[in-house]
């Protein structure tokens, strides 16, 4: 872990992986679609309807598991004081409201016409708006310091102590009698999903995943450049 | 697809279409916004470090005279 601390290494790193991450996003995110929108059958139950399933299931894990990744670099960021870990953890916490919104509003768009309504406060739905409102108030709270060092640390621990909502989505809908279907992918038994469905959704979920690692990179290369400009205008106004 | 073909999506249009627009101008926005975020940040670092430069050169040369 202590390897990748040194900015300049890290930077290295990342971008090594960036084409990569870029060329992967550029290849699955096409084939998904394809896959989501001509290449799949429709439900025998749902109709075409299912095919939202291909946006909503993806875009549900990563909000999930970008919230994971920014919760770990806050942890990191928090106790051994690695400056890269902070800028990670800030990194990812807009594209992690991102897909968070775009489950939202697409599990609407499949619940209007599958359960006539596009919302209902049920444990699963309110969990996740829960966790969109855990991303927007840690990208409040870091923002809310003068000092960048303090407002990470501060989202750092709210960061962590979200961490306990995410359990919370997973077992929403064995726990509490919900609207939400339970879990068919990810399951003791294995999934419950034909093959032919489960193509294009880890099709989709692998160009989620990448596209997430693209934008990130970008991101922290930002992020990297900005930290620059502040020690050399720092510099500058000392004289 | 069933019957009613790509455009119509079995009756669906109304939701499976949005859905993908939704998640499609999503990452795009994603996407723009740290590439701006990136160039501007590297725009202000060159013109900072243009700026530096410039003032290093003549301090430079009145040193250069003190000497």
């Amino acid at each position: 872990m202590h390897r990748f601390a040194n900015p300049a290494r890290f930077l290295r790193i990342i971008t090594a992986i960036l084409p990569w991450s870029a060329g992967a996003s550029a290849a699955l995110l096409p084939l998904g679609l394809y896959f989501a929108l001509i290449g799949s059958p429709p439900d025998y139950q749902q109709g075409d309807s299912v095919r939202i399933m291909y946006v909503h299931v993806p875009a549900a894990w990563m909000a999930l598991a970008v919230y994971s990744v920014m919760a770990a670099s806050g942890a990191v960021a928090l106790v051994w004081r690695h400056p890269v870990a902070e800028l990670v953890a800030q990194a990812a916490a807009p594209i992690g409201a991102v897909f968070t919104a775009m489950c939202l509003i697409t599990g609407s768009l499949w619940g209007q016409p599958m359960w006539g309504t596009w919302w209902v406060w049920d444990a699963r739905l309110t969990s996740v708006l829960v966790l969109l409102f855990l991303y927007l108030g840690y990208i409040a709270l870091v923002n809310a310091f003068d000092d960048p060092t303090r407002g990470a640390r501060a989202g750092a621990v709210l960061a962590l102590v979200g961490l306990v909502n995410l359990p919370i989505i997973k077992f929403s809908v064995d726990w509490w009698n919900t609207l939400h279907q339970p879990a068919s992918v990810a399951r003791l038994g294995g999934p419950s999903i034909d093959p032919q469905m489960l193509l294009p959704l880890f099709t989709m979920a692998g160009g989620f995943a990448a596209f997430f690692v693209t934008v990130l990179i970008l991101r922290v290369r930002a992020e990297l450049l900005r930290r620059k400009l502040r020690v050399l205008r720092l510099a500058q106004a000392q004289g | 697809m069933t019957g009613g073909g790509f455009w119509t999506m079995g009756g669906y249009a109304a939701y499976v279409w949005p859905a993908y627009a939704v998640t499609t101008l999503a990452l795009i926005a994603l996407l723009l916004g740290a590439l701006r975020g990136l160039r501007q940040a590297e725009r202000e670092l060159a013109t900072l470090e243009g700026s530096r430069a410039r003032r290093r050169a003549p301090s430079a040369s009145a040193a250069g005279d003190l000497a």
